[in-house]
């Protein structure tokens, strides 16, 4: 499997590429499982309203039900009588939306930043570089809680607030792979037909750089959902939506007697954080194949 | 050239380039306090439980909040350069002190996280790279995954169910026991005791970073001449492990954990906070809770300056470690 890829990075044959990725992709068991969970947390997702059509923050059984003690409340209920799997499914939507939207913002900023100064390279490299660390300098959660504090808390403001916290990292790669792509011959003979910048960095050279910016994707998406868990567990997020954080910070309070309540928001937390690193490794290996065999 | 004379280098280097950082986080600082809903004037009002417009307008006038925002920034460089960063009127008494107050306590768990993470990480690194594609790197490869995915404040609290709950072996939270009238070494036996699930749950995410890092350099190191060589005269590959290629692999790794320590620092806010552990982290969670912006952007400033700290340190380290890494 070594050394196949095109040592020159061109785009020569950017179609077989494609086809090849895929099927090392298809062939991934890990990958194709994380894929499956994650499109079955999405349908969850989208199906929340029609699995549980009451708000989840209303009352509807016996406080305190464990798991498995009430077969129309699998999960158990909380300490108020709310069903902790209403409050999942529900939290699943806020987790997804807040990991993708601000993993979409945060890759944008990243890649208009990071194509600029690894295209242009000299002194523009050199000040966005000092930007970019201006903005990695601050623990990014310390950055995150100031930021969310300031501003009002609210989905909207979680998302860009996780969004400006994690921007320079996507920065630096598209940074790095510009850099290296710039010399590359397709980048000179484009040069020599006379296109523009644009052209050159959106149609050129962006293509690619796209295969490792896809794994910092949903590795990003991982990121920004535990960064939303941990700031609605501590209550910095909107108070008005049930999220799989916010469920672990009210439980917290009945640790001892009730731990479930704690345990089973959690639980969907790391699975859904852990299909998406997988799938970020498992697309790694089908991206980069070459890389990774060395690794 | 020597090596004192190569870390000094590298010192006033780091120093210079560090400067310009510094400044724009000052400012960007700055520039958040003052985005923050209600100021100084507002709080203290708010503190005294009443206060007309009149005596409104005064106090404003005294804490040099009616000036413009320039005069202002002049005002905050001025007294941060005298090691001042405003006063809290919730704790009464100077933001400096507060926070310099917390600093020992985190820098401690840091430091313990830090300790497990190494020793933890590069053992399960070193094992997988031994065993590369064999069922030991699968499953801690699995494993690594599993600590990368797991939220901190989560696993915290999952430890405090099983060692303090149900096993009843180490407390569930503060820094020590509370009027437990212990002197000497039973003091510092009961805080180790309070340090460990915090510690623990802080080095995990780390335990998966140093193991994927070591993993890597070993493999990287293990493929060069001099490996084969130290193989081919003939040395045991107990000695050719530690001796060669752990030794020269350690390097890339410390530059690139040091690169961690802000994350680190993130992770005591919600670990800290769930340990009830009383550090900067705690510190910026009340302060967010008490709208105390002064303080919380007081957090924010210092824990920038520890990281800034720390990857000078790390480049220090490298620099004395390794005498081919020349001074740019």
């Amino acid at each position: 499997m070594a050394a196949v890829t095109d040592v020159t990075g061109s785009s020569a044959a950017p179609q077989e590429r494609r086809r090849r990725a895929l099927r090392a992709f298809l062939r991934n068991p890990a990958g194709m499982i994380s894929l499956a969970f994650l499109l079955g947390a999405v349908a969850l997702a989208l199906a929340a309203p029609h699995l549980y059509p009451e708000d989840p923050l209303s009352m509807v059984a016996r406080p305190f039900l464990w798991p498995g003690q009430n077969a129309a409340y699998p999960l158990g209920t909380d300490s108020l009588g709310r069903d902790v799997a209403a409050g999942v499914v529900w939290g699943t939507r806020i987790s997804l939306l807040v990991g993708f939207c601000a993993m979409a913002l945060g890759i944008s900023v990243g890649l208009l930043v990071g194509a600029v100064a690894g295209y242009f390279g000299g002194r523009v490299d050199d000040a966005l570089v000092k930007f970019i660390e201006i903005f990695q300098t601050p623990p990014s959660f310390v950055l995150l809680v100031v930021l969310v504090a300031i501003a009002q808390p609210a989905i909207s403001t979680v998302i860009v607030a996780i969004a400006l916290v994690t921007w320079p990292t996507a920065a630096r790669l598209v940074r790095a792979e510009f850099r290296s792509l710039r010399e590359k011959d397709f980048v000179m003979a484009a040069r020599g037909l006379g296109y523009g910048h644009a052209r050159i960095i959106f149609r050129e050279i962006l293509p690619n750089a796209l295969p490792p910016l896809i794994v910092s994707a949903s590795v990003l998406v991982a990121t920004a959902i535990l960064m939303e868990a941990a700031l609605s567990f501590l209550g910095l997020s909107d108070p008005n939506v049930v999220s799989w954080g916010s469920m672990i910070g009210a439980g917290r309070e009945l640790l001892r007697t009730a731990w479930y309540l704690c345990a089973v928001p959690g639980v969907a937390i790391v699975l859904t954080v852990l299909a998406l690193n997988l799938l970020g490794d498992a697309l790694n290996d089908s991206l980069n194949p070459r890389v990774s065999a060395k690794r | 050239m020597t090596i004192a004379r190569r870390v000094l280098k590298t010192l006033v280097r780091n120093g210079l380039s560090a400067i310009p950082t510094v400044l724009a986080i000052v400012i960007l600082n700055f520039f958040l306090l003052q985005l923050a809903p209600g100021d100084a004037a507002d709080v203290i009002a708010g503190e005294s439980g009443a206060a007309t417009e009149e005596s409104m307008r005064q106090l404003r006038a005294r804490l040099g909040l009616d000036l413009p925002v320039v005069a202002q920034l002049q005002a905050y460089l001025s007294n941060l350069a005298q090691g001042s960063l405003g006063f809290s009127p919730r704790y009464n008494m100077p933001v400096a002190d507060l926070i310099l107050q917390r600093l020992p306590q985190t820098l401690m768990l840091l430091g313990m996280a830090l300790g497990f993470a190494f020793v933890l990480g590069v053992t399960l690194g070193t094992v997988m790279a031994l065993n590369a594609g064999r069922w030991p790197d699968r499953m801690i490869s699995v494993l690594t995954l599993l600590l990368y995915s797991v939220p901190g404040f989560w696993i915290g609290l999952m430890l405090i169910v099983l060692f303090s709950i149900k096993l009843g072996w180490l407390p569930s939270g503060g820094a020590e026991t509370i009027a437990s009238g212990f002197a000497g070494l039973d003091l510092v036996l009961d805080r180790l005791r309070h340090m460990i699930l915090p510690s623990l749950t802080l080095s995990l995410f780390f335990i998966a970073v140093y193991a994927r890092l070591t993993r890597a350099a070993v493999m990287e190191v293990a493929e060069q001449d001099f490996v084969r060589t130290a193989r081919a005269k003939g040395l045991s590959g107990f000695t050719v492990g530690f001796r060669h290629v752990l030794r020269n692999a350690l390097l890339p790794v410390t530059t690139l954990a040091g690169m961690h320590i802000g994350g680190v620092l993130g992770g005591a806010v919600v670990v800290e906070t769930v340990f009830s552990w009383p550090g900067l982290g705690r510190l910026a969670f009340e302060a967010v809770m008490r709208r105390d912006y002064n303080v919380l952007l007081g957090v924010l400033l210092l824990s920038s300056f520890v990281v800034i700290i720390a990857n000078m340190l790390v480049d220090l380290l490298q620099a004395w470690l390794d005498p081919r890494i020349e001074v740019r």
